[in-house]
This record gives C-alpha cells, structure tokens and sequence, in this order.
C-alpha cells in the first residue's frame, strides 16, 4: 500500500510580520496516493501550498522530490520541478484561448505551434470530457469548465505533484464526479496528488491520508479509515464536537403563526424567473439547490441586487418597491453576499470603517457618522463577534477569512436589520467559526428578526433553518418544513423525484 | 515614549513622510547654497501695496493653480482609480468662459466678476460631468474618457475666444491675481486656503471620505452596501470642475488675458505628479488630500530652486524628471522593503557584535 | 447550455474591435471619395498619410504592446524629438550615417530599459516613470538646441530623397504627364516593424505572454510566466520603437526642433484605442492600430478638404470622433458581456 516516497518537507517554517504562520510543519506524499491536506482557515494550509509552489519563500526548512532537494524560488520553478497547482480562485487568463491557456508558460520553442496546441488540447478536452473548445476565449467559459481547463493543463503537463486547492467549491456534484474520476485515473498513473477542501465526505470519499494542521503547526498525519469523521473535526478545532448536535434541539421551533414581514409575488430579474416567497418576523428559512440552481440569484433579487424586472414586494403588509440595495436597507433588510472578497469587504479600509459603513450609507450622505461614535461601534462589535483583530484600525484584508466574515456581519447588524440574508455565511471558514455564526442565527431569530439562511452544506441548513425552499434550474420546485426537514428528503426534492 | 513617535513615523505619517522628507531636503539644500534664499522683503508693487516678496512667496504664490487642481485630482483618482488628464484644456475653457463674461459688459464691476466666476464653474462642472459620465455610466478608463477633452479642450477655448487671445484691465481681477490692497499675502495664495478649508469642512459634515474610498477600493462591495457609485464617481468630476474654474480663473486674473494655448499648459502632468508624490495610490483608493498639496509644493520649490540655479524655463523639465525618479524610486514598496531586511541585518549585526562584545 | 458552450465563437475581443475599425475607416474613406473627390481619389493621397505618418505608426506599435501588457508609456513622442534633435546635432557635426542611426536605437533602447526596470523591478507606477521619461527627453532636447537645426549632411540628403514609385499606381495629371505615386523609406521602415510586431504577438511565445499578463498579471505568473521580464521587455519594445521612430521622423522632416512630435504620445495612444486596444490590457492587435493611425489621419484630411478653415475644427472634430470610438467600444463590449450573461443563464 504504502508506495515510494515522492515528497517530503521537513521542519518549514515560516513568519508573516506578528504571525508565526508556519512553525516547524512535515508534510510526507507518496507516489499514487491522494493526501488530503486538512485545517481550519489560518491553520497555515494556504500557506504550505504557496510555500510548495512558489508564491512565498519558507523562513527556514528543507523541502526534496524523489529524494533529491529542491529549491522552489517562483512558480516556474515548481513547475520545472513537477509541481502544478489548480487553485481555487481561477488563475487562467480569460483574455486567452483555451488552447492558449493550457500551453502558455510552457511551451518548448520560442515560436508558437498554434495548429498542433489546438490538436493536443482538444484530444486533452475530449479525453477528459470537458465540454470546451481548445479555440474558445475562456473568458467566455462557464466558472466550472474554467476551472477543469486548469486541470487538464496541469494533467497535461505530466506533473509528479498535483495540488488541488479547494477546487471544488464551484463545481456542481457531476463535476464533482467527473473530477474525482479524473483523480483516480492519475493517482492510479502514479501522480501524488494533495488534496485541500472544505468539505469532509469528500475527503473521505476520495483520499488515501489526511494530514492536519492546527495554529501553524502539525497536529499528525492519518490514514484516511483509520480516523472517523468526528475526530478528524476535533483534531481540526481542537475541542469535541458535542456542541454541534446541541444546537439541533432548537430547529423545532416552528414560527407559523408570526406577522409576516416580507412578502414577494411573481418577483423576477434579469437573472430568475419569476418567484414567490415570504418570510415571518423570527423565522430562519433558507433556499437550498446546487450550485447554480438560482438560489443566490433569487436573495439577490430580494435586495435589489440584481436589475428587477417584474413582481410585487409587501413589507409588513405595505406594498414596497425594492430596485436597488439602498431601498431594501431602507426597509431594514440586510444583505451578506456570496461572494466576501468581491462583494464584501473593503479590503484596505479599517475594520472600523468596514463596520460603520452600511450604517453610514443609510444615515445619507449628509450626516456622517463621528469618529468617536464610530470607535465605540467598533469595539462593541469585535467584542460581541469575538474578531480576532490587532486593532479597529488594521487593514480588513489582513484578517483570516472567517475574521473578515464576522465584520461583514458586524456591518448588517450594526443597522439591526429586521431581516437579514446571509449567502454563504460559512463557505471557505472555519469550523469554529461556522458554529459561531449558526448559533449567532438562532439568537437573533429569537430576537424576532427574520433570516434567510443559504449554504452548501444541507446539514448545516437543517440545523438552523425551520423551512427550506428546494430550487432546481432557477425555478422553485419544492417547500420543506417540519418532518421533511431531513437530509433524503432535501435530497430527493433536489434531484427531482416526487415524495 | 521612542516607541510612539517611531509609530507616528510609521503609520500616522505613513504616506506623508516622503513628500515632507523631499520638502525638507529642498529647503536644506537651498538655504546651504543660498542662505537669504528663503528671506522675505516687504516691498512695493506696481500698485503701490507693500507687499512680501521672495522666493518663498513665489514658490507658496505660484503653485497655487496646482495645489487647488492636485485637491480636486486625489478625489478623482481616489473614486475612479485613474487621473483626469484634461484639467489644463478644461481651465482654458473655464478661463475663456469667465472672459467671454467679464468683457460682454461696458465696465467690469465686482458683481460681474462674481458672476463670471459663477459662469466658469457651471462650464467647468459641464466639462467636469461629461467626463464623469463617460467614466461612471460608460466605464471607460479616466485617462482614456478625458483624452477626448485634452485632445479638443484648447480649440474648444479658442473657439469661445473667436480665435483670438483677448485681453482685459480690471483692478478687480488683477487684485485676484495679485494682491488685495493693504493685504501683503498674494490673493491665490488665500484662495488656496479657502479651497482647503472647504475641502476639510466638506470631508467633516458629509460621508464623502468613507464613500469615495469605498468606492475606489472594491465598487462591487460598494454597490451592495447600497452606495451609488455612478454618483460618487461623477461627483468627483464635477469637484474636479470647480476646482478647475478656480486655477483657471486664477490663471486668467494673474495675465489679465486669456490664452488658450499657454494657460496653464502642462499642468494636467505636474497635477498628476502632485498627487502620486503625495503617496496617493494612482490606482484608487485610500487617499490624503494634504499629501497632495504637499506634493504640488516640492514641485514648485523644485521648479524655483532651479529657476535661481539659473537653469532655463525649458531646460527644467529635465531636472524635474531626474528628480521625480528619485524620488519615487525612494518611495516604490521594493526599494522600502530591501532598505527595511538591510536595516534589520545592520541591527542584527550589532547585537551579535554586542554579544560577543560581551564574551 | 452545454450545446451552447461548444458553439464556436466568431470573434474574440480584439478581433471584433479591430474589425469595427477596419470597416468605420473604410466607409469613411470611400464616403470622402464621393463626396469630396479631389486628392481622395489618387493612391497619392494614401501615400501622403503615410509618408507623414510613418513615425506615428511606429510609435503606436509600441504604444500598442505596452497597452496590450497593461501598461502605459507617455514618453514616446518627447523621445522621439530628443532622437531627432540628437541625430540632427551629430550629422551636422560629419557624423556617419550607420552610427547615428546606432545611436537613434541607443537613446531609444536606453529610455526603455530605463522604463522597464523602474516600472517591473522597482513597481513604480507606469504613468509617473514614463511621465518623468517624456519631461527628461523634453528636457534634453531643448538643452541640445533650443532652435531649430537643419541636416546638412549629404549623404543622408541621398537617403533622404530615395522614394519608391508606383507608376502603375500614379495618374494623369492635366497636362498630360504621368505623376506616380511616391513612397518614403520610412514608411517602409514602418511596415518592416508593423510586420514584425504583428508577428510577434501572435506567432512568438513571448507576444502570447504579453496578452496572459495583460489579462490577468496574477494568473500570468501562477501559470509559469516571468511577469516581471516580461513587462520589462514590453517597455524595452516601445523604447526601441520610439528610437526608430526618431529616425524615420528626420528622414521625413531632415530638421530638428523641440516641438518635433509634440502630442505625439497623446495621438498614439488614441490611434491604439480607435485600433481597439484596451487601457485595461489583454487586448489588441497592432493591424488595428496601423488603421486607427489611418483613421485619425483621414478625418484630418477630410477637415481640411471640407473647407472648415479655422484652426479649432481640426481638434474638435478629432475629440468628437474620438468620442465616438470610444463610446461604441463601450457599448459594443458591455453588450457582448451581457449575452454571454444571458447566455449562461439559459
């Protein structure tokens, strides 16, 4: 089982100005296995694999591939050293072809052999069953066919190291299959292939080991049937998972009977179809689907996100017109979008002004919100949220993802919104964090504001939601509530089949 | 106590200590080459007014223009992430425009002089938000959108002038150009400070800061938090606009003519230089409107340090440039982090060279 | 949706850019043949718009690339002029022909990999180093000479006055004789480097490099491409570019003057844009390019040859048409981007 020693890194550390983000980590990978790479966000993950393909420089350590040291100084070198990397966010260029793409950076000749790239890239595509073109400009690809167009690059290549950083945060379950196969086949060619993801059964599903790092450092290296989920979660947060069934009790609490706040018939924009939907004061309702089932589209459609094209909206029973964010603010409904880094934070302002600003837009342009008021905003919140920051005045970008979260929230829930949409509250943080922000959900709930609640994780929405809305294709296709609230039934709505 | 100012030096200043550093180094080298250069006389102008006089004043006196232009700039390039390069065409056209009013009547009385300006702004904020609009609505490039009016802008004045440089006297204007009787500071120099007063007071009572900056760092974000960005981008054209109509009627006032080929030429460059010397990041974002007046003065104390060098109008540019590169070489994130691992091997260093001191 | 996907595209970006130049340029063309006649119905008249603007298109050329990489450089026509006047100076003082054309490429190479290192090495914003670039070349030019100079140099005279006629392109004149069309050396020069650019951005590795980091410089470098040699090289291109441009310049004019090529940056970078080159990077084609210099040129012509003699149409005519381009690439793109929106919703 065990097959030769392909990678190894011994001792790494490595120092970011205040953060030991590395201390001292090993890592082993061996021929023909896929070794899942597992931790919280700020476990220093991230940052092995930048180490590995030579975005950062390691402070100290020593890293060899078969045996022989190397020293991986930029990105070319570890690809001259046969480490390739798909990474989450999409880093091809979009302004190029496909074709372009997968030979650009590598090709042998100085000249370009444009006919005999297409002819390679498209036996590639065809033999991977990506659904592209090698002369399509891949900036007029589909999110998901980008992302397996960096995979085929890097399958082409020949690499002896494959990293797969998160890469299926955007793929949809038969992508995600069809990946998986793609894993096999290489692992099976004798490839190591270093798998980072968020979501645990794919893990279990796919890898041979899971190594685990915690606070920079490593907790311990692990074959795959030999640890159970629930240790794996624990050895991540370092705590037992107990609380995580203790919140379940609370879902029960049905909220039939409350006034309803928002209201939408026959709602539509420029990307949904027309939808009804409501919501009651205190009630935690969310919208479950694949990826790209419309689920986002249709709470963005709620704020006024998107440009509307039809539908009448009743807030607290008075008809509302709702067009662009500012009305939907202006009538107390609060938006965290999917996307943190594009649509949420304000990268290099403070964490104080990051906090104050959805406030200070609703007060108007006029009335600007007092330094001191600002502060005393400020520390209350990273005080309620618990955010782990230097201070209110460090740079938002600098925090961990999940830190970065919290002051999103802290942003909605300084104007207290009567209702608030969280899309992706959870996605790409930690496990402590998760928990966090669910139970945060729950409080406010009680408090009597309404949430709509959206994640990729359909446990974590059974957990806190009291209702689900099932979409399939941008169209509603099903209401879940009470005792269908369970993970087949959600399942089955999902995929189709009639109860 | 060390350590506090240590943290002023390297976050309160921050981006201000370059230009403040460059301005010192200047006023150095010229008092050790001249010592009386910074003395200030109090003489007789034409008028007979006494007044001040002196390099200092000329140098405080004449980069007035880009001091109000490089404010106007930050805010712009601050929203847009890119620079207004028609500010010079746009003063023509404002300068032109307060003419075409100050000489439509028999006398130029000080009503008309108001209304002139007033007349000049509107233009100006015209100008000001067609290049807003083809920057917010239309999403092209600053550079790109205000090509349009630097490639036109001085024909366009020329036009309003009927292809003609006229000329004007008016104690008024000349005294908005020069001097207020029986006060000895130069008007565009009070003018200066008026503008920077309502900058600050605009900045206190409105959200403008936050927004703008939100804006120009992440305008996805922006827009879901409700901020119309359109409007904050074409409202810093359109300020831009008024503080053109100010230089541009300061540059008229000052010649007591309007030409439409020298007012203020070049200045669109000197303007963008004063924000970037500034430590204003060109492509957007966080900014400081005092490092931009900061910046517009090194470039006029540069500029008069090498008129009295006696080097020639023309010749300047060159030093300028050798200067500027300088300057920004010392600024750029890669010289600032190699000079910050030599400082802390040089310190290193030491210790070891203590410890063994020691042994 | 997949069936869609696979449908083949027609055209990138930079294609349908250029070709909405191409086509404009050419309507306008055969519309001022109607309409005004005259010199437009003479080859000679495209031969003219060449001949004076031979050194505008090699500087566009390489303006276009460092557009293309991203970037920006506002200092080719000041190093133009300072080419200009230094080859002048040194011809006028027995130079020899070989070394000032050695000497053109020097100071241009020499700005460029000035600019290259400053902007790639030391991440100095493009505008200010090229900014500061165009204020020294400026600079230096009047420090040469602040009057006019004139080659008295006889042997570049002979370079000079070498045109190349097309007879069969020529036409009758009235009384008789045949006058044919005649062509510069520089606009051969400029066609040499036209095809050559051409050829490298689209045949030659590091071209394919310029458009990736124009794109996206971040996955430019994640996909194994040195960005910082790359952006070097694109200003070291338009350095280079800019010193044979000055050569070409004097070949046409045969005098130095310190306001030679004044504007000329501001007039390539708005014959790239109407070229469909984007300020953004990642896109454009220098072919476009050579024909927004044409474009330009030709509304020029045809102002004058229409009769509206003051001095102010010219530019107003010329903002106005830059106007135009510019809001239809606009328009053109945001509409291309919204189908492809549509079209992965369906």
């Amino acid at each position: 089982m065990d097959g030769k020693v392909l990678l190894t890194m011994r001792h790494i550390k490595k120092e970011f100005p205040g953060v030991l983000a590395l201390n001292n980590v090993d890592f082993t990978l061996r021929k023909g296995e896929i070794h899942a790479l597992m931790g919280e966000n700020g476990a220093g993950k991230s940052t092995l694999i930048k180490i590995l393909t030579g975005v950062y420089q390691m402070d100290d350590g020593e890293v060899t591939i078969d045996d022989n040291k190397v020293f991986i100084h930029s990105p070319q070198d570890a690809q001259n050293s046969g480490i390739s990397t798909v990474y989450q966010e999409i880093t091809l260029c979009p302004n190029l072809t496909v074709a372009e793409n997968m030979y650009i950076g590598r090709e042998d000749s100085a000249w370009i052999r444009r006919r005999e790239y297409e002819r390679r890239a498209d036996e590639i595509l065809t033999k991977l069953e990506i659904p592209a073109r090698s002369t399509q400009q891949l900036g007029r690809c589909s999110l998901a066919i980008q992302q397996m167009v960096a995979i085929a690059r890097a399958v082409d290549m020949k690499c002896k190291v494959l990293i797969l950083d998160e890469p299926t945060s955007s793929l949809d379950d038969k992508e995600v299959n069809m990946l998986f196969k793609l894993m096999r086949d290489l692992k099976a060619q004798g490839v190591g292939i270093i798998f980072v993801t968020h979501f645990l059964e794919q893990v279990y599903e796919v890898s041979d080991r899971i190594t685990v790092l915690r606070n920079g450092e490593l907790v311990g290296e692990y074959r795959t049937e030999e640890l159970p989920q629930v240790q794996l979660v624990s050895k991540m947060i370092g705590k037992d998972l107990d609380e995580l069934s203790s919140l379940k009790e609370n879902t029960d609490s049905e909220k039939e009977e409350g006034e309803v706040f928002y209201e939408a018939s026959t709602l539509s924009s420029t990307q949904t179809h027309p939808f009804n939907f409501k919501i009651r004061k205190g009630e935690v309702n969310g919208f479950t689907g694949l990826l790209g089932s419309g689920r986002s589209e249709s709470v963005r459609a709620i704020f006024g996100a998107d440009r509307i094209t039809g539908g009448i909206v009743h807030i607290k029973g008075k008809p509302a017109k709702i067009t662009k964010p500012i009305d939907a603010m202006k009538h107390g409904i609060g938006y965290l979008a999917e996307d943190r880094k594009r649509d949420g934070i304000i990268a290099e302002l403070s964490v104080r002004e990051n906090i104050i600003l959805a406030l200070q837009v609703m007060n108007g342009f006029f009335k600007p919100i007092s330094r001191s008021e600002s502060e005393a905003f400020a520390d209350e919140y990273i005080k309620v949220l618990q955010i782990k920051t230097a201070n209110r005045e460090t740079p938002v970008g600098s925090l961990s993802g999940g830190n970065q979260q919290k002051v999103i929230l802290a942003r909605w829930l300084l104007t207290h919104p009567d209702y608030l949409i969280l899309d992706e509250p959870t996605r790409g943080i930690d496990v402590g964090t998760k928990l966090e922000i669910q139970k945060l959900v729950l409080k406010l709930a009680e408090e009597g504001v309404s949430v709509t609640f959206i994640s990729s994780e359909v446990e974590e929405m059974l957990r806190t939601c009291s209702r689900l809305i099932v979409m399939r294709d941008r169209h509603i296709v099903g209401e879940l509530k009470g005792d269908d609230l369970n993970q087949a039934e959600v399942m089955k709505t999902i995929a189709g089949g009639k109860a | 106590m060390k350590k506090s100012f240590k943290n002023i030096f390297s976050n309160g200043l921050g981006q201000l200590t370059i230009p403040i550093i460059a301005i010192i180094i200047l006023v150095v080298f010229n008092l050790f080459r001249d010592p009386s250069f910074f003395s200030i006389e109090i003489t007789q102008n034409n008028e007979g007014n006494n007044v001040f006089s002196g390099n200092l004043i000329s140098i405080i006196n004449g980069a007035s223009e880009l001091a109000i232009l490089a404010m106007g700039m930050t805010l712009v390039t601050a929203a847009c992430g890119g620079q207004d390069i028609s500010v010079g065409a746009a003063a023509a056209i404002a300068g032109s425009a307060f003419v075409k009013v100050l000489k439509a009547g028999e006398t130029i009385s000080g009503g008309r002089v108001i209304l002139a300006f007033l007349f000049a702004c509107i233009v100006a904020m015209c100008f000001g938000a067609f290049n807003g609009t083809l920057v917010a609505v239309f999403k092209i490039q600053p550079m790109i959108a205000t090509l349009i009016l630097y490639t036109c802008g001085r024909s366009i004045a020329y036009w309003i002038n009927g292809g003609a440089t006229p000329t004007f006297s008016s104690s008024i204007v000349t005294a908005i150009g020069g001097f207020i009787p029986g006060v000895p500071i130069p008007t565009p120099v009070l003018i200066v400070l008026a503008v920077a007063v309502i900058f600050k007071l605009v900045f206190h009572f409105t959200s403008l800061e936050l927004l703008t900056q939100s804006v120009g760092i992440n305008g996805s974000a922006a827009r879901l938090n409700g901020i119309n960005s359109t409007l904050i981008k074409l409202l810093s054209f359109i300020i831009l606009g008024l503080c053109v109509a100010t230089a541009g009627c300061i540059g008229v006032s000052r010649l007591g003519l309007i030409n439409h080929e020298t007012l203020l030429v070049d200045i669109e460059m000197d303007t963008i230089l004063a924000v970037a010397i500034g430590g204003n990041n060109l492509g957007g974002g966080k900014f400081k409107v005092g490092g931009s007046i900061i910046g517009a003065y090194v470039i006029q104390t540069l500029t008069i340090t090498l008129y009295a060098m006696k080097v020639s109008s023309t010749d300047v540019k060159a030093y300028k440039a050798i200067v500027i590169i300088l300057l920004v070489v010392i600024g750029s994130p890669v010289v600032k982090a190699r000079f910050g691992k030599f400082m802390t091997k040089l310190r290193a260093k030491k210790t070891n060279a203590c410890v063994k001191g020691a042994e | 949706m997949r069936k869609n996907l696979i449908k083949r595209e027609p055209f990138s970006d930079t294609q349908l850019l250029m070709t909405i130049t191409i086509g404009i340029f050419v309507i306008m063309y055969l519309s001022a043949m109607g309409f005004l006649g005259g010199g437009f119905l003479h080859f000679q008249q495209i031969c003219d718009m060449l001949n004076d603007n031979a050194s505008l298109i090699i500087v566009s050329c390489g303006l276009t690339i460092v557009m293309i990489g991203g970037g920006i450089d506002i200092s080719v026509g000041a190093v133009t002029s300072l080419v200009v006047m230094s080859c002048v100076l040194y011809l006028n003082n027995d130079g020899n022909i070989i070394v000032s054309i050695l000497l053109a490429l020097g100071i241009g190479l020499a700005f460029g990999l000035v600019h290259g290192f400053l902007i790639s090495y030391l991440e100095i914003q493009p505008f200010i180093v090229t900014l500061a670039g165009m204020f020294f070349a400026r600079g230096m030019t009047t420090i040469l000479s602040n009057n006019p100079q004139k080659v008295s140099h006889e042997s570049f005279a002979k370079l000079r006055s070498i045109k190349i006629e097309i007879p069969w392109l020529g036409y009758t004149a009235n009384n008789g004789n045949l006058i044919t069309a005649k062509m510069e050396l520089g606009v051969v020069i400029a066609f040499v480097c036209l095809i050559a650019i051409f050829i490298l951005l689209k045949y030659v590795r590091l071209g394919r490099c310029f458009y990736a980091m124009g794109g996206n410089q971040q996955s430019a470098l994640m996909l194994g491409i040195n960005v910082k040699r790359t952006r070097f090289l694109t200003y070291v291109i338009s350095g280079l570019l800019s010193g044979i441009s000055g050569f070409v310049f004097m070949m046409h004019t045969g005098a130095g003057n310190s306001t030679n090529a004044l504007g000329m940056e501001m007039n390539a970078i708005a014959a790239s844009i109407i070229g469909g080159t984007l300020l953004t990077g990642g896109v454009g084609n220098v072919a476009g390019t050579f024909f927004g210099v044409m474009t330009l040129t030709t509304i020029k012509k045809i102002v004058v040859s229409s009769g509206l003699n003051d001095p102010w149409w010219q530019d107003i005519t010329n903002g106005g048409m830059l106007c135009f381009f510019i809001l239809l690439q606009s328009i053109v793109l945001s509409r291309r981007n919204r189908n492809k929106k549509a079209k992965v919703k369906v």
